[in-house]
């Protein structure tokens, strides 16, 4: 149920995008208000959510660590796993965003006779999730041939080193196929394994068939429904936008506008979703936290301000009350002077 | 808020990346192709629209059919023939490479591979000089 939602609620939209374009007048609403809104949305989004999460304390050191940490001169440190200066919570950082080590160490559980349970290494997600990813990037880099004009020679390098198989005319991506294979292969993962099916969600499945149907309609653009798809139309249209003087020259096909509706679907969306792992990665505390609690101590920023208070000055502050209920002090009163 | 030192860089330099374009174009949208269009002819072999689309497919197709089917017969569009070949038939009206296919490739960054061993009419001029 909860996958076929993501579908219907996706075919929903392209219908919208879809049959919306065709209307007279609408092509400026799918093709320049959505897209200006759809922008908008995200950055604020974005910068709000994390806003929200540096606003949140972090009260103890929760580094995780799966290392030695720091000890003794004579005790091997683990530098990357339980890192105790900056420099090692960086190279640690660096490689989670660029690698995915953390997924790369993934198990599965199994129950066996006995009853016995085993785990034992899988580097599927890691290595469906590295595909994905690293595709979707250079899919986004690529997508810079028409926002910018004259085009770098970095974009078009990319541009070409994607398409170096020359298969087909406009020839196939290999990042098209690892998008949409990856998506599609993340998507299986959550039906096929049932212990991340039993967990999963719509806001889980939601985003994997929203950007395997963005892949798709690229590709169909591209490689088969090209009527309508001038894409030197499209890329007047693309470097309007972002000059601020966007025009629709002829007609566009709808497939263009499904397209783009998505792709706003999708920057609307991230920034309230799992996708803001984005940005998440950074401020993760567990990853982010040197680990150095034996050297340095960690001051919970939500404590109140105590100021230690002594059983001297205590006495002093009470002195006569105490000495007038009967109660021992230390120091007797100073003798009165009639 | 903590760690205001590395959030605001941060989040600047995501706003940044992000808004790239904006600064890359300074808010000029630069200059629209505009293709030299061959004088005199005013037919191609399909509607202008339906060739800027689908030329790259159509030429695909006649190069598979010459070069892998041995299919040279000619093509009739509208009582006129033309022969299957970038330079046999487009590149007769359309004489100018530079000024006709390289104003849009170069606009959307296409780098289209036909003149990996085809001779631009420039080029083949070029040669016949020498000879």
């Amino acid at each position: 149920m909860k996958y076929a939602f993501s579908f219907l609620a996706v075919i929903v939209l392209i219908l919208i995008a879809g049959v919306g374009s065709q209307i007279a007048g609408m092509p400026y609403f799918f093709g320049v208000f959505v897209p200006y809104v759809a922008i908008a949305i995200f950055l604020g989004g974005f910068v709000y959510r994390v806003v929200q999460w540096a606003k949140s304390p972090v009260p103890f050191s929760i580094q995780t660590t799966c290392g030695q940490g720091k000890s003794l001169e004579f005790i091997k440190h683990n530098r990357l796993e339980a890192p105790d200066t900056t420099a090692e919570v960086v190279a640690r950082m660096l490689l989670e965003i660029f690698t995915f080590r953390s997924l790369f160490r993934n198990t599965k559980s199994e129950i066996h006779d006995g009853p016995k349970i085993t785990y034992e290494s899988s580097k599927w997600l890691w290595l469906f999730g590295i595909v994905f990813h690293y595709s979707f990037l250079i899919v986004v880099i690529r997508h810079m041939r028409l926002f910018l004009n004259p085009v770098p020679e970095v974009v078009a390098f990319l541009d070409w080193a994607d398409s170096m198989f020359e298969i087909g005319v406009p020839s196939m991506y290999m990042t098209t196929a690892g998008l949409i294979g990856g998506a599609a292969l993340l998507f299986s993962r959550r039906l096929v394994n049932r212990h991340v099916r039993y967990i999963s969600l719509v806001n889980d499945y939601f985003p994997l068939v929203l950007i395997f149907a963005i892949g798709v309609t690229g590709a169909l653009m591209r490689h088969f429904l090209r009527d309508g798809i001038d894409i030197v139309a499209i890329k007047q249209l693309a470097v309007g936008l972002v000059t601020f003087s966007p025009v629709i020259n002829g007609e566009i096909g709808a497939i263009f506008y499904i397209h783009v509706f998505l792709v706003a679907t999708l920057l609307v969306y991230f920034p309230f979703s799992k996708l803001m792992h984005l940005g998440g990665v950074f401020l993760s505390p567990t990853r982010n936290m040197k680990n150095n609690s034996r050297a340095v101590r960690h001051i919970n920023p939500w404590n109140p301000d105590i100021k230690p208070h002594s059983y001297a000055g205590y006495e002093d502050e009470f002195r006569e009350f105490m000495v007038d209920a009967g109660i021992p002090v230390e120091k007797e009163l100073p003798a009165q002077k009639d | 808020m903590y760690n205001k030192g590395t959030i605001i860089p941060g989040l600047v330099i995501f706003i940044v990346f992000v808004t790239f374009p904006l600064w890359y174009n300074g808010l000029n949208a630069g200059p629209v192709p505009k293709p030299d269009l061959p004088v005199g002819e005013k037919e191609c072999v399909a509607p202008a629209g339906e060739m800027r689309d689908n030329h790259m497919k159509l030429l695909n197709e006649w190069r598979d059919a010459v070069l892998r089917d041995n299919d040279r017969a000619n093509v009739k569009v509208g009582g006129k023939e033309y022969r299957k070949g970038l330079q046999m038939a487009c590149m007769q009206c359309h004489t100018d490479k530079e000024k006709f296919c390289d104003s849009c490739h170069t606009y959307a960054a296409v780098s289209p591979t036909c003149w990996d061993c085809h001779l631009t009419p420039a080029e083949a001029a070029s040669k016949k000089e020498t000879h």
